[in-house]
C-alpha cells in the first residue's frame, strides 16, 4: 500500500533538520506526529483511538534525550511501536476454559467474519491438544450454515450437534451440553449466525444464548479489514454480552490490521488468535509487537532500530 | 488515555449539523472537523484531504462565508466524484455476470439477490456454481437458486472451477438463458495463485461466449477500510472489473472507502446490499449515498 514502507522515510525527513540538536522540541515532536498519525490513519486505526494515542504519545516523547545511538526519527519510531505493543496487550492465545465440563466457548461476529471456520479452526486446535470438542450449530439462518459446520467438522473428525434451523437456538445450545455430558465431550464451541450488532433483536438471540449455558469463553470474530466502524461493532458486542476476548482473521491478507488496535482500545478484552488462512489449520496466537509493526507498516522496524 | 468512549457515543449528524449550521463561520476549524467525518466514514487520508483541499479553494473563489453552505458544496463534490464519466448499466441479453471478491463479503448472498431482480424484470437467470472450494458453498448457491427459482449448473466440491464455468455456459447457451450468474470462491488478491484461477475463468467466458457481454463485478464490504482500495486495484488488473456492489450497508459503516476507489480506479458502483434477504438489493444512487454517508 502507498504507505506501506513509508513512514521511516517520512520521519527521517522530517528530522532532516534537526540533526545534531540534542532533544527533542515540542515543534519537532509535533511535525512527526502529524506524519504518524496519517499513518495509522491508513492503517484503519479508529480516528478517536489515533487521537487519543498521539496525545498520550506527544508527551511521552517531549523533551526525551535524542539516544546517541539513534536518530530521531528512529526513536520516535521506536516510542510510537512501545505504546502500540502496551495498548495491544501481551501475548495471552490461551483459552479459559474454567473447570466444569464442558467448557463451552461461544462465537459470535458480523456476517461473514469467519465464525464458522474459527469453530473449526478452534476444534482441530483442542482435539490437537487431546481434548475432545463437540461443533454446535446454532447458525439458524445462513444458507447452509449447518451443511458448512458439518462439512467442517468431518474434515477434523469432530462431531457436528444439530436440531436443524426450526428449533430455538438457545435451546439447541442447552441440548448439546447434556449431549456432550453423555458423550464424553470436554469441550463444546458454539457457532451462532452472523449479524449486526445494531440489530436489537438478533443481539437478545445471542444474550439468550449466553444464559442458557453460561460459556467459559465469549469470542469476538473480528475481520482484520474492517475500517472505521470496528469500535462500534467491538463496543456494542461486548457491552451486550461482555465477550472474553477477539479472534483477528484473514490477517493472511495485506491489510495492515489496525481495527486490532481499536478494538482492543474499546473492549480492553484481549486478542487471543489470528486467523491466517481458509483451512483449518491456519490460526495461530496473537502477537501485539508484530501487530504493532504491521500497523505501522513496517516489518522490519525492530532490525532498524537495532541496526541504528 | 482512550476514555472517548463517551465522546464517541455523540451522533456524527448531530455534530455535522452543528458544523455546518446556519451562522457558524468558515474556518479552519469546521475543515477539521469535516475531515474527520470523510476519515471516520472510511473515505481515507489521500482523498479526505483531496476533496477538503478542492473544498478550501471553492469557498475561497466563490467568497462562501457560511458553514451551511458549504455542506451543498461537499455533497456535490462527493456526488461530482462518484458520478463523472458513469454510464449506467444496462441489462442486455445474452449477458455473463462474474461474481468476485475477497472471503466473506456476500458474493453468493449477491447473487441470490440478483437473480431475483433479473427475474422480476423478466430475465431468464441461470447460476453457475463455481465456489468448488468453501465448505458447502455449492449448497449455499443452490439454496438461493430454489428461493428464486432458477436452475444451477454445479460440479462436485473440490473440482475445477473454470471447467465449472463452461459447461455453465455450454448450458446457458443451449437454454438460450438471458442473463448467467458465475459464484466464485472468496479470495484475498495477495494470493497469486487463486488470482491466477480467476483470469483462466474470465479467459474461458471471453473465449466460450463472446456473443454475450461480461460484467465483472467486485463486491466489497462497507466495512471493510482502506484495503478496499488494494481489493479493487488487483482484481481489477486480474479480471478486468466493470462495476463494484457494495454490500452490509444497513449496519452503521459507510463505505466512503468507494469514493476514493470511484476516484482513483474510475470503478463505478453498481449496486448496493442492505441485507440477507432476497429483495435487500439497490441500485446504486449517488445522492442517497451521499447523504447517508454524513448521517
Ligand atoms: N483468507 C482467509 N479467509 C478466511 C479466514 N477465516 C475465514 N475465512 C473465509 O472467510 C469466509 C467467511 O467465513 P465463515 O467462517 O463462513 O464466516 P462466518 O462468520 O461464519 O459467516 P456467516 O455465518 O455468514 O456470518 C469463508 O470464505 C472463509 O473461508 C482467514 O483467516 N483467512
Ligand atoms: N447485513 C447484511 N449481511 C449480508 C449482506 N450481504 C451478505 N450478507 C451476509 O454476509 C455473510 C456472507 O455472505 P456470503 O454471500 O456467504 O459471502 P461470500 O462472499 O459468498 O463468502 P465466501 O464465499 O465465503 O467468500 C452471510 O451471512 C450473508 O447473509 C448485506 O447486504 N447485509
Ligand atoms: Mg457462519
Ligand atoms: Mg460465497
Amino acid at each position: 500500500m502507498m504507505a506501506f514502507e513509508s513512514l521511516s522515510e517520512r520521519l527521517q525527513g522530517v528530522f532532516k533538520k534537526l540533526r545534531g540538536k540534542g532533544k527533542l522540541t515540542e515543534k519537532d515532536i509535533k511535525e512527526a506526529m502529524r506524519e504518524v498519525k496519517v499513518a495509522l490513519l491508513e492503517a484503519d486505526v479508529n480516528f478517536k483511538v489515533v487521537k487519543d494515542f498521539i496525545n498520550s504519545v506527544t508527551e511521552k516523547a517531549l523533551g526525551q534525550e535524542v539516544m546517541e545511538s539513534l536518530t530521531p526519527a528512529q526513536q520516535v519510531i521506536k516510542i510510537v511501536h512501545e505504546e502500540l505493543i502496551k495498548l495491544m496487550g501481551s501475548v495471552e492465545s490461551r483459552l479459559n476454559l474454567g473447570s466444569k465440563v464442558p467448557a463451552v466457548i461461544m462465537m459470535v461476529g458480523l456476517q461473514g467474519s469467519g465464525k464458522t471456520t474459527a469453530c473449526g479452526k478452534l476444534a482441530n486446535l483442542l482435539k490437537k491438544q487431546g481434548k475432545n470438542p463437540l461443533l454446535v450449530a446454532c447458525d439458524t439462518v445462513r444458507p447452509a450454515a449447518i451443511k458448512q459446520l458439518q462439512v467442517l467438522g468431518a474434515n477434523i473428525n469432530v462431531p457436528v450437534f444439530t436440531m436443524g434451523d426450526k428449533v430455538d437456538t438457545a435451546d439447541i445450545a442447552k441440548a448439546s451440553i447434556d449431549y456432550a455430558k453423555s458423550h464424553n465431550v470436554d469441550v463444546v464451541i458454539i457457532d451462532t449466525a452472523g449479524r449486526l450488532h445494531i440489530d436489537d433483536e438478533l443481539m437478545e438471540e445471542l444474550v439468550r444464548i449466553k444464559e442458557a449455558v453460561h460459556p467459559d469463553e465469549i469470542l469476538l470474530v473480528a475481520d482484520a479489514m474492517t475500517g472505521q466502524d470496528a469500535v462500534n461493532v467491538a463496543s456494542s458486542f461486548n457491552e451486550r454480552l461482555d465477550i472474553t476476548g477477539v479472534i483477528l482473521t484473514k490477517l493472511d491478507g495485506d491489510t495492515r490490521g489496525g481495527a486490532a488496535l481499536s478494538i482492543k482500545a474499546v473492549t480492553q478484552k484481549p486478542i487471543k488468535y489470528v486467523g491466517i488462512g481458509e483451512k483449518l489449520g491456519d490460526i495461530e496466537p496473537f502477537y501485539p509487537d508484530r501487530m504493532a509493526s504491521r500497523i505501522l507498516g513496517m516489518g522490519d522496524v525492530l532490525t532498524l532500530i537495532e541496526k541504528a | 488515555m482512550l476514555n472517548f468512549l463517551q465522546k464517541f457515543k455523540e451522533n456524527l449528524t448531530a455534530k455535522l449539523n452543528e458544523v455546518l449550521s446556519f451562522g457558524k463561520k468558515v474556518d479552519e476549524e469546521l475543515f477539521e472537523e469535516l475531515e474527520e467525518a470523510l476519515i471516520l466514514a472510511d473515505v481515507g487520508v489521500d482523498t479526505t484531504y483531496k476533496i477538503i483541499q478542492s473544498l478550501k479553494q471553492k469557498t475561497k473563489e466563490e467568497k462562501i462565508f457560511e458553514a451551511s453552505k458549504v455542506r451543498e458544496l461537499l455533497a456535490q463534490e462527493i456526488y461530482e466524484i462518484l458520478q463523472k464519466d458513469v454510464e449506467p448499466f444496462v441489462l442486455t441479453s445474452p449477458m455473463v455476470i462474474l461474481i468476485v471478491g475477497v472471503n466473506g463479503v456476500g458474493k453468493t448472498t449477491t447473487i441470490g439477490k440478483l437473480a431475483h431482480l433479473y427475474k422480476k424484470q423478466g430475465k431468464s437467470v441461470m447460476m453457475v456454481a463455481a465456489d468448488t472450494f468453501r465448505a458447502a458453498a455449492i449448497d449455499q448457491l443452490e439454496v438461493w437458486a430454489k428461493r428464486v427459482n432458477c436452475p444451477i449448473i454445479k460440479h462436485q466440491e473440490g473440482s475445477d472451477p473454470a471447467s465449472v464455468v463452461f459447461d455453465g455456459l455450454q448450458s446457458a447457451k443451449a437454454r438460450g438463458i438471458d442473463v448467467v450468474i458465475c459464484d466464485t470462491a472468496g479470495r484475498l488478491h495477495n494470493k497469486k495463485n487463486l488470482m491466477e484461477e480467476l483470469r483462466k475463468i474470465r479467459k474461458v467466458i471471453d473465449r466460450e461466449y463472446s456473443e454475450a457481454r461480461v460484467e465483472t463485478f467486485l463486491v466489497l464490504d462497507a466495512t471493510t477500510g482502506q484495503n478496499a482500495l488494494q481489493q479493487a486495484k488487483i482484481f481489477k488488473e486480474v479480471a478486468d472489473i466493470t462495476g463494484i456492489i457494495l454490500t452490509k450497508l444497513d449496519g452503521t459503516a459507510k463505505g466512503g472507502i468507494v469514493i476514493a476507489i470511484k476516484e482513483e480506479l474510475n470503478l463505478p458502483i453498481r449496486y448496493i446490499g442492505i441485507g440477507e434477504g432476497m429483495e435487500d438489493l439497490q441500485a446504486f444512487d449517488a445522492k442517497s449515498f451521499v447523504s447517508a454517508i454524513f448521517q
